[in-house]
């Protein structure tokens, strides 16, 4: 089953390979995502969701296949990779916020030092971020100071406040508490209200029932089925899919 | 034999005042051609790792190959070998001072290159990728992200990798360096009498031992923990 797209895809990465050594990480994925879609990526641990994930703002370097964002094309070795990446924000499973800088350090150093806006430019959009993600009162805490709720909304400020045009979520919730879980999602789910273009590795069903558009299962380097939800959480074509997803509900 | 005598003679060829008034001056002088040296060393010996590691975060095989080899090389040798090559070997000998500089500011950038190399790899890999994300350059990562996350853990082992090499300014004497043991040596041969020596001890610690307090307090401040982490 695909899905067809009608406008122009936001992300289109086409015939994606990846070997770790001798690991075929990624066996030819395609993966097209359509402006102010939310796809949610499943599968069992090691099926490549994340090397895919990280594709996607080349983190990791497919080794053949194209991937294009927003019309750039990042695979082009005359493409800058690093004004690409602005448009894509990511959020990864241990937040990586900058243990020596405050809460609004970590969101307005890209923005003066990729950006380029002054620091009291920088420190206006940061404060505006971190309301955002409701954390204006904790401009001034170190990471430490922080839950880990709080830092990874801190980490989706310091993504949004550079305006990207998409946004790549590496399992944002599997490090938390999971009574932290809810404010990360609920901050998520606003932004998908805004419209943000979001791909999401997750193991959070009842966020990818609610809120996802699409959800794509991933096994042993390849997507095996996607579609709506509904159709996968309810009634996948393929026995491999009904058996992933019943073993997560059990 | 009693007490007494015993401590006479020991009084006589340690702390025989006459000798003492005497060369005190050339023993300052000394000190001056330590602290000097011992500037000089630990600049160009500590901006010199800094460079070799980040130069080794280019990660160019061939380049940290060489990095590699050259450190352990000065790391190997003792520090005597390589100031009497260069001292002896080369073939328009720089001075004994020259020597004394450029040999120990070889063996510290060595271990300092370790030191700082050390303290880049201990940053996570996520905090890289993080950086990167964002848009931030390698070189920007470095300077914003990764730098000043790695000093903390380096500045306790750098200051003490750095006291230890800049004591070493001792082995000039061995080249006509006139720095404190130096001069200490020559008082004592002119004057046929210890008492320099244990003067030029007394100015190896003035000149030290603030520095190791000093050290240690750079430790407390940035170090990750004061204390043992005893369960």
């Amino acid at each position: 089953m695909t899905t067809t797209t009608r406008v122009a895809p936001l992300i289109d990465a086409r015939g994606l390979h990846k070997h770790f050594g001798p690991l075929h990480v990624l066996k030819g994925v395609d993966l097209m995502v359509a402006p102010r879609e939310l796809v949610v990526v499943i599968g069992p641990s090691g099926s490549g969701k994340s090397t895919l994930l990280r594709c996607l703002n080349l983190l990791e370097t497919p080794d053949s296949g194209s991937v294009v964002v927003d019309g750039i094309d990042l695979m082009d070795p005359r493409t800058d990779i690093n004004l690409a990446r602005q448009r894509i924000g990511m959020v990864f499973q241990s937040f990586n916020l900058y243990p020596t800088m405050s809460a609004l350090g970590n969101v307005t150093l890209a923005l003066r030092h990729v950006a380029g806006k002054s620091a009291a430019e920088a420190d206006v959009l940061g404060m505006a971020a971190l309301a955002r993600v409701g954390l204006a009162d904790r401009a001034g805490h170190r990471p430490h100071q922080l839950s880990g709720g709080q830092q990874q909304r801190v980490a989706i400020a310091r993504a949004v406040a550079l305006e990207p045009r998409a946004m790549l979520f590496d399992e944002p919730t599997s490090s938390l508490d999971p009574e932290l879980v809810g404010s990360v999602l609920a901050v998520m789910r606003e932004l998908r209200a805004d419209g943000m273009t979001m791909v999401v590795v997750s193991h959070e069903m009842g966020f990818a029932r609610a809120a996802a558009d699409r959800v794509v299962f991933m096994e042993d380097g390849a997507i095996v089925e996607q579609g709506p939800p509904d159709a996968i959480f309810g009634d996948a074509t393929h026995s491999r899919t009904r058996a992933f997803v019943g073993q997560i509900r059990a | 034999m009693n007490i007494r005598g015993s401590w006479d003679r020991f009084a006589d060829a340690f702390l025989n005042g006459r000798v003492l008034a005497k060369y005190w001056p050339d023993i300052l002088a000394g000190l001056g051609v330590t602290i000097e040296l011992a500037v000089l060393i630990v600049i160009t010996g500590i901006a010199a790792g800094l460079a070799l590691a980040l130069l080794r975060c280019l990660g160019w095989r061939g380049l940290n190959w060489v990095i590699v080899q050259v450190v352990d090389l000065f790391r190997a040798l003792p520090p005597l070998v390589i100031l009497v090559l260069i001292y002896f070997g080369l073939p328009r000998a720089p001075s004994g001072f020259v020597s004394t500089w450029i040999s120990l500011a070889l063996v510290l950038a060595a271990f300092a290159e370790e030191i700082f190399w050390a303290g880049i790899v201990s940053v996570p890999k996520g905090q890289w990728e993080a950086a990167r994300s964002t848009g931030l350059r390698l070189g920007q990562t470095l300077r914003l992200v990764v730098l000043p996350q790695a000093l903390r853990v380096t500045i306790p082992p750098l200051t003490n990798r750095a006291i230890a090499i800049t004591k070493g300014t001792a082995l000039g004497s061995v080249v006509a360096v006139s720095e404190v043991l130096g001069a200490a040596s020559s008082a004592m041969s002119n004057s046929y009498n210890a008492s320099p020596l244990l003067l030029g001890a007394g100015a190896y610690l003035v000149l030290f031992v603030p520095v190791v307090v000093l050290g240690r307090f750079v430790e407390r401040r940035l170090g990750p923990t004061a204390k043992p982490n005893h369960v």
